[in-house]
């Protein structure tokens, strides 16, 4: 290769590089258990700094002074016991200075007594669900998923601000409030961790777990699952909305309304327009990423929608899966997840989109009929 | 000690087969040695080559190349054929070929055995490639494939399992005949205590895999059975635990750790003095440090679990115990200084890559001490930052180590020295390009960055470029060794060594071997004084 | 040593440690109830038996106040499921009944059992059920809905700093087509 190809190639890959982001320490802290752990984080750089000067100072002069081609000859001492006494009592009291500040952190982090509103984050295959169990707000209840769009992953579309850190229902939290969070999951353990907050707890099906925030100043705080659960673990994140306590009331009722407004009415009769609109919605927001918006899945992974058998069959069976998913594979049981009209809605749009035209309409009731 | 070389049998005299057969049915503990020594570099290249699918996927945020799921088998097949496949059998391939030579026996105690332990390895690592072609894919639930993640891959995850129990068996079969070696055939003279170093380890080593491989095996049976036996060890709904998982995982998995390690620290111990014309200091403490290494790393293990939500207690406990291991590894580092101070050094490539492990272990051991100390470690669990950790340790420890190992022992092995620029090229290369890539890592865990993810979000993307950019570099670097490592093995090109082409060394293969060794050294033991 | 008596010397050791790899692969399954037994003894997960509550008057401590806060979780199994009361405050030693009501959204009879945990862990080590829908599988059937009591006492040695305590379940469907497993 040509030494100028070269040159140019690194060039443009350092340019690059000088414009992209550097974030290099914990993110501003906004609890007081984050701000304690950045504190320790500082202490424990500064002894680690003592001791990697006297060390590699020690080494490296060593390595100068003590050559063969400088024409420096060996010694041969090879024992001194006061010397070994020295250097391990030392490290050792040492690590005792170390414990102490860290175990009051321990003990801080562990105190869930008193909160002010109790949440239960639970972690699915891919997305985390939220249910106010105590406290103002109590009751309300919905999924967050991620909401990036999916050309921007795929590099089609260019990547916004809050790239794979947003979601469509965040979190929301009033400020100064002590908030427990019980974490668990419905199928593998995930973990919440929102790093401004200094809270990480793994969420493991069939327990709970709880843990603790209090949120000093309002604003947007993101997070990510922090324990591997499958192909979308790195598309699941957190996000906190820490509001005034005004704010936070306002959003509560807000919230109790919408909850009544989306109860759909479980026997409306649904024309194939709407249903095929609004599934088309469901579809992008739970479906795309291993079907494809082209319905084209990925050869060998994930089945093809478009021209599927499953589609020639009566739809019975496209139904069953959609509800109960198929085991052993990614595809999920999402009567679970979706409600009847949503189910009916992606179903229709999947049977009459593409090169799909069977004209079936699945109506809400006729999926309540079919959960079993 | 008696300066007379054995020449061994003049080499008329061999009788055992040739070309292929001869590598099937060997024998012979310095073939053994070799045959590990080719396939954990073969394994090495192939974990690298996966490495290299990761960071090109990473290097700008966006799905460029793979698919997540496929990102995921990536990381986990990485993961188990460096650690199962390329670190612990060369480790292995050393003690095969230094261990009987630097006690002075003819060969290991179950010469058999020894060549079965090897062959089993080449089927288990099919098996775990072939992981790759079956429906679902490779292993993709990381190297320490928790539960109940793991409970419900597809076949890939199966093979995967039978793929560890079969290198289980070969690490305990191994590490049997070591400990039989070490403590039954030793020549007479040299007790316990008048072993190099490198055999020291290795007996502490042998013990620790006898006693967690098998849990190991326990723990991977019992995910075998809940996938396909009907068991719930590892599901609530029948009454069992998926945290149970992670106690018994890591049980064995702490220990491994160190068992990928003390192999590595015992070959440091024996360049330093070498190339410093000095006996290592402090011998006595380098024994005690490293078995009280060894007995502290059963005792730790739930470091890796501080936010499964452990109660208070354990959650103190361990945490007190982790700090403590430091205090032993530091009296190791301390006495390598020591070693070197007021020495006369001269810095061919084995003493580069010594010192070179020095700075950098020592570097991935400060970030250990901090991922100690829990209430941090709760931002830094399952981020970069703990990549960093753990590669600084065991790239820059274990494998720095073993290239130390290999220039330092070439010669006797082959009776040719390895090319000393190349070498050189090879250090300062490994050595830059594995901090450019390693040393960022610190930071993006610091900033939040997740671990296992094939994407992420834009504040992320500059150290990651940089990182990718690291990578490359030291992959190109290996395949600079793979070159040096074919000059002077196979296409035997290079200076004939002498029995003793370090000046400094002193043990039982330098002073009373040749260079190539002969085939069977030591049919007459030399008595140690 | 000749090479005979080496080679005895030899197998005598192979045996000794096979033996020892041996125990450390039962030592690995005999982790689980190890396992089961620390849990049992520090608290963490007593399930499916009544607690044993002393027979002489567990002394009521009126001057203190803790919030039990109550959750429902089911997985794989179609049933809703919830407390009928978020929360309770109780005092230690204060016996207190609470309902859950499961309903079968189903046309056909399914078993269920449910499976409690609690927050903080340790909580457990002081929350004494003396009645729970969990001691047994329930059945419900087709269309059913049921209030299922829970009857508990907290003992007034939960430790000072706990004032606040989840207990939440997670009922699992049993027998057929639970587990995902093929």
């Amino acid at each position: 290769m040509k030494k100028g190809t070269v040159a140019a190639a690194w060039l443009l890959a350092l340019s690059g590089t000088a414009h992209a982001a550097f974030q290099w320490d914990f993110q501003t802290p906004v609890t007081r258990v984050a701000t304690e752990i950045d504190k320790l984080h500082i202490t424990m750089m500064w002894i680690i700094l003592v001791i990697f000067v006297g060390v590699f100072g020690v080494m490296f002069y060593s390595i100068y002074a003590h050559r063969k081609s400088v024409g420096h000859k060996a010694e041969h001492f090879h024992e001194n016991t006061t010397v070994e006494v020295i250097w391990t009592v030392i490290p050792f009291l040492v690590l005792i200075f170390m414990a102490w500040p860290a175990t009051k952190a321990v003990l801080t982090i562990r105190d869930t007594s008193s909160p002010d509103i109790t949440i239960k984050a639970t972690g699915y295959q891919w997305k985390w669900g939220y249910d106010y169990l105590k406290g103002e707000g109590e009751g309300i209840s919905f999924f967050s998923a991620l909401a990036t769009p999916r050309d921007q992953i795929t590099g089609t579309a260019p990547k916004n601000e809050h790239y794979l850190l947003e979601v469509d229902n965040p979190l929301v939290v009033p400020v100064d409030k002590k908030i427990r969070v019980l974490t668990t999951a419905n199928d593998v353990i995930h973990s919440w961790w929102v790093p401004q907050f200094g809270v990480k707890q793994d969420a493991i099906p069939g327990f709970v777990r709880d843990t603790w925030f209090r949120a000093e100043k309002v604003g947007t705080y993101r997070g990510q699952c922090a324990e591997l659960c499958g192909k979308d673990h790195g598309f699941m994140p957190i996000v906190v909305e820490v509001v005034s306590t005004e704010d936070y009331g306002k959003w509560v009722s807000a919230q109790r309304l919408k909850l009544a407004a989306a109860a759909d009415d479980p026997n409306k009769k649904w024309n194939l327009a709407d249903l095929k609109a609004r599934g088309e919605k469901v579809f992008a927001a739970n479906c795309v990423a291993c079907h494809q918006a082209n319905g084209q899945g990925v050869k060998g992974v994930f089945p093809a929608l478009d021209g599927s058998p499953l589609i020639k069959e009566p739809k019975g069976r496209h139904i069953e899966i959609v509800l109960n998913g198929r085991p052993k594979t990614a595809m999920a049981a999402f009567g679970k997840q979706l409600s009847d009209t949503d189910i009916a809605a992606v179903i229709t749009y999947e049977r009459n989109s593409w090169s799909n035209k069977t004209g079936d309409v699945i109506q809400p009731s006729e999926i309540k009929a079919a959960r079993k | 000690m008696s300066a007379v070389i054995d020449h061994g049998h003049a080499h008329g005299h061999e009788h055992h087969p040739s070309g292929i057969m001869r590598w099937i049915t060997t024998t012979n503990h310095k073939d053994i040695g070799t045959l590990y020594l080719w396939f954990s570099f073969t394994m090495f290249l192939v974990g690298g080559i996966l490495a290299l699918g990761i960071r090109a996927e990473l290097f700008q945020p966006g799905l460029q190349f793979w698919h997540p799921e496929f990102f995921n088998q990536l990381t986990s097949m990485h993961g188990l054929i460096m650690v199962f496949g390329a670190i612990m059998p060369a480790f292995v391939g050393f003690a095969n070929w230094q261990v009987p030579m630097m006690i002075g026996a003819p060969d290991m105690a179950f010469a058999r055995m020894n060549n079965w332990s090897f062959w089993l390895l080449p089927v288990a690592a099919t098996l775990l490639v072939s992981s790759f072609f079956v429906p679902g894919g490779a292993v993709a639930a990381g190297w320490t494939i928790y539960a109940p993640l793991s409970t419900q891959m597809g076949p890939g995850m199966d093979l995967g399992i039978f793929a560890l129990h079969i290198m289980g068996a070969s690490s305990i079969m191994g590490s049997i005949n070591i400990i039989t070696t070490i403590l039954n055939m030793r020549a007479p003279g040299m007790t316990l205590m008048k072993m190099p170093l490198f055999v020291c380890t290795w007996l502490i080593t042998a013990y620790l895999l006898i006693a967690v491989m098998p849990v190991l095996a326990g723990a991977v049976t019992m995910v075998l059975t809940d996938r396909h036996f009907g068991t719930s060890f590892f599901n609530a709904a029948g009454g069992g635990d998926p945290v149970m998982f992670q106690h018994i995982f890591w049980f064995f998995g702490h220990p491994e750790v160190y068992i990928m390690i003390l192999p590595g620290f015992g070959i440091i111990s024996q360049v330093i003095p070498a190339f410093a014309r000095k006996p290592l200091f402090g011998y006595s403490s380098m024994v005690y440090a490293t078995a009280s290494i060894a007995i502290l790393s059963f005792i730790v293990w739930a470091h890796h679990m501080f936010t499964v939500g452990m109660p208070t207690a354990g959650v103190l406990f361990f945490m007190y115990a982790t700090v403590l291991i430091a205090v032993p590894t530091g009296v190791k580092v301390f006495n390598w200084l020591a070693t070197m101070w007021r020495g006369s050094m001269t810095f061919e490539t084995p003493m580069l890559f010594a010192v070179g492990f020095i700075f950098v272990f020592t570097m991935g051991g400060f970030t250990g001490l901090v991922l100690a100390i829990m209430p941090i470690d709760i931002q830094l669990q399952d981020t970069y930052y703990v990549v960093a950790h753990f590669h600084y340790v065991l790239v820059a420890g274990s494998l720095f180590s073993l290239f130390a190992g290999f220039y330092f022992w070439v010669p006797k092995w082959t009776g040719r020295m390895y090319d000393e620029k190349l070498g050189k090229w090879h250090f300062w290369l490994s050595m830059i390009f594995f901090n450019v890539t390693f040393f960022p890592m610190h930071f993006l865990g610091l900033a939040g960055m997740p671990r296992r993810i094939p994407d992420y979000a834009l504040q992320f993307a500059g150290f990651n470029e940089i990182a990718s950019i690291g990578a490359f570099g030291f992959g190109l670097s290996q395949i600079l060794f793979l070159w040096i490592i074919l000059k002077v093995t196979v296409l035997g090109r290079g200076e004939r060594a002498a029995a003793r082409p370090w000046e400094g060394a002193d043990t039982l293969e330098w002073t009373h071997l040749e260079s190539p060794a002969p085939y069977h050294s030591f049919h007459e033991q030399p008595v140690v004084k | 040593m000749t090479p005979d008596e080496r080679a005895r010397a030899n197998r005598k050791l192979l045996g000794k440690l096979l033996v020892c790899a041996a125990i450390m692969f039962g030592f690995g399954f005999a982790l689980v109830p190890f396992y089961e037994k620390i849990c049992e003894v520090t608290g963490i997960r007593n399930v499916f038996q009544p607690d044993a509550v002393a027979a002489e008057n567990t002394q009521v401590d009126a001057a203190r106040s803790i919030s039990v806060e109550f959750d429902a979780n089911t997985q794989r199994l179609p049933w809703t499921f919830k407390p009928l009361q978020a929360s309770v405050s109780v005092h230690p030693g204060e016996v207190t009944q609470v309902l859950y009501e499961v309903r079968n959204t189903l046309d056909r009879p399914v078993t269920g059992q449910a499976v409690p945990s609690y927050g903080p862990q340790q909580a457990v080590l002081y929350f004494k059920k003396v009645e729970c829908f969990c001691f047994q599988q329930q059945t419900l059937g087709p269309g059913e809905v049921r209030k299922m009591p829970v009857v508990f006492l907290i003992d007034p040695k939960l430790p000072r700093e706990i004032n606040t305590v989840t207990l939440s379940y997670t009922f699992f469907e049993v027998n057929g087509a639970q587990g995902g497993r093929g």
